[in-house]
């Protein structure tokens, strides 16, 4: 088995690319798009203009605010960064790996096209940010 | 003059730190690392320097320019940014060895040309390379220590640099490719005279097939998952050899860049059948060709450094990698060269750096050794220091001239500490330790392609952004610029 028809795989057990065809997957699996981040590191900055769109393959993060005792865990399927790249606006939390992260990022600039390019990503995407929202609202 | 074994530098046996390579990304951070006054070896299994360089591009003609009348004298560190080949160095007549061997039929100089500059480099300066000795493996001794198995015996070191370039033929896990030569077993131009070739690859190396066969094939298709990316293409130095493929493309002339996951390849008795299907157009695609070229990239030769804890990214090609180009914090096991590309940076705006290419990973190497010599070797390197009085100009003439931040745009950054401490580190580094009171500056594009300079301020570990203006001229030394971020600091 490649890497790449593992990065193929795995992007083929996320939710947000589940209806997607194996052609699909192909293209998505850029290997421009992989990142790794080791513990510790900082994936998105608080404050800095510029980010991406975040999708966790394999590892954990956690969304670290100030004041905030107890910061939200992501895992795999988790993503995180399409507030400050939807909305053009400065991330208002950090986002730091707290294992070795393997993630897909997809550029800010890029995403708007990614987007209109893969509906059906968009409409998984719509639904867990409103499953966030109703978790909010109560 | 013959050179026999005894000539060779560098025995087997113990160094602080082994350099394996002899390309540009060798031969810069060996010369770095003697700069700083570090006794280390360095091994290349070729018997000459030049990387990469002494066979690719296959075309025979580089991407990168160097300019050899520019706005800057050459030899001096302003002119580094109008020559994008050279190697750098402190001393002004070991700068700028490329653009002088350039014929000026272009530009960009030519693979020959190229390979003499670096050979140039390596006699002039000169950096000792022991070659003809083949690192073949590496393992971890019991005392921490690096120990590289190679063709002349085993070298023990606390640190290792592999400037090993990403030079390995890569394929596509596509059934059938196996039988396909890849981009670097590409024929002379003439053999396919009048021939129907599919090339798997849209980049880089695709086009440049691309292009170098249009005066000659009866058709050129090329294939690959992804859309050609016009728009960051179009601030690209790439952009030259898709410019004839991609336009014949564009406007029906036979050649077409397909955007098609290849399912597979089959043999035919005339030549080759490649089945896809169509991706941002959905439907399944059938060619019958009389040549199939893999142009699917490269990869590092990593041996058993995974073994060692090494990741990897981009399918598996590119070593991961710490943003000071350390394989993991203290492993001791550090990238130079076009291996760098593994250490991201913040790719703002989706703005990528520029480690691939000479022009980028030259300036990796200076600010990996001294960062090696801090961690591994000790005590840190002395930086040079600023006056507090001359912050904001300061900083304002490193955004106009420093050819650091312009090469590696969002990558590099000019830090200044408070007490006037300055040197060059990776931005996404200092902005996880930026220290109390501290500034850093870099040169930044955003997607629209506007190139500004950005300040970082910390105050008691808190960072703030401050993007200023753009300028017509790019010269951020004027009074607005000053007095925006004068109020600012």
């Amino acid at each position: 088995m490649t890497e790449r028809d593992e990065l193929v795989r795995s992007l083929s057990g996320l939710s947000l690319f589940s209806d997607l065809r194996d052609a699909d997957l192909e293209a998505i699996a850029d290997p421009d798009l992989e990142r790794r981040f080791v513990e510790g590191e900082r994936v998105l900055r608080r404050g800095l203009s510029g980010s991406g769109f975040y999708v966790i393959l394999d590892g954990e993060a956690a969304v670290e605010i100030a004041g905030d005792d107890e910061p939200r865990k992501l895992r795999r399927g988790d993503f995180f960064g399409e507030v400050s790249t939807l909305l053009d606006c400065k991330p208002t939390a950090d986002v730091i790996a707290r294992t070795q992260l393997h993630a897909l990022e997809i550029p800010g600039p890029q995403l708007e096209t990614f987007l209109l390019q893969y509906p059906r990503v968009t409409y998984r995407m719509l639904q867990t940010v409103t499953r966030r929202l109703r978790d909010v609202l109560g | 003059m013959a050179v026999t074994a005894n000539d060779r530098p560098f025995p087997p046996g113990d160094y602080p730190v082994v350099v394996v390579g002899s390309g540009p990304g060798g031969l810069q951070a060996s010369y770095c690392l003697s700069r700083l006054g570090i006794e280390h070896a360095t091994i290349s299994r070729d018997d000459a320097p030049g990387g990469m360089f002494r066979s690719f591009p296959i075309f025979q003609r580089l991407l990168s320019w160097s300019k050899p009348d520019a706005l800057a004298e050459p030899g001096s560190r302003e002119y580094e940014w109008y020559d994008h080949n050279s190697l750098v160095a402190e001393e002004p007549r070991h700068q700028a060895l490329v653009p002088p061997l350039m014929d000026r039929a272009y530009m960009v100089p030519s693979r020959a040309e190229m390979e003499a500059g670096i050979a140039a480099f390596a006699e002039q300066v000169p950096v000792s390379v022991r070659y003809g000795c083949a690192w073949e493996s590496t393992r971890r001794a019991d005392d921490g220590r690096l120990v590289l198995t190679t063709s002349d015996g085993e070298y023990a070191c606390r640190a290792a640099v592999f400037a090993v370039g990403v030079t390995t033929p890569w394929f596509s896990p596509i059934p059938g490719i196996e039988d396909v030569p890849h981009y670097v077993d590409t024929r002379a131009p003439e053999e396919y005279r009048g021939r129907r070739v599919f090339v798997i690859g849209k980049r880089n190396s695709g086009f440049e097939i691309a292009d170098g066969l249009l005066p000659w094939a009866r058709q050129i298709v090329l294939g690959s998952p992804r859309p050609v990316q016009t728009s960051v293409l179009a601030q690209a130095t790439v952009r030259v050899r898709y410019l004839q493929p991609f336009e014949d493309h564009a406007l029906g002339g036979g050649t077409f860049a397909l955007d098609l996951a290849v399912e597979r390849l089959e043999r035919t008795a005339e030549g080759w059948r490649v089945h896809g299907q169509g991706t941002t157009r959905p439907g399944e695609i059938v060619l019958d060709v009389d040549d199939v070229i893999a142009a699917t990239g490269f990869s590092t030769p990593l041996l058993d450094l995974p073994e060692l804890g090494v990741h990897t990214v981009a399918q598996g090609r590119i070593p991961a990698m710490t943003p000071f180009w350390e394989s993991s914090p203290g492993s001791g096991i550090y990238f130079a060269g076009n291996a760098t590309q593994g250490a991201p940076g913040l790719r703002k705006h989706g703005v990528g750096a520029a480690s691939a290419a000479v022009h980028g990973f030259r300036y990796n190497a200076r600010v990996m050794a001294r960062h090696l010599v801090a961690t591994h070797l000790g005590p840190k390197p002395a930086c040079a220091t600023v006056g507090t009085p001359e912050l904001a100009p300061f900083l304002l003439e490193e955004a106009t001239i420093a050819p650091e931040l312009w090469a590696q745009k969002s990558y590099l950054a000019r830090a200044v500490y408070r007490n006037g401490d300055t040197e060059i580190l990776p931005l996404a580094a200092w902005l996880d330790d930026p220290g109390e009171f501290a500034a850093a500056v870099t040169v930044e594009m955003n997607a629209s392609g506007d190139v500004y300079p950005a300040v970082y301020l910390s105050e008691g570990g808190d960072v703030r952004e401050l993007l200023l203006p753009p300028d017509h001229l790019n010269d951020f030394r004027g009074p607005e610029h000053e007095a925006e971020l004068r109020a600012a600091l």
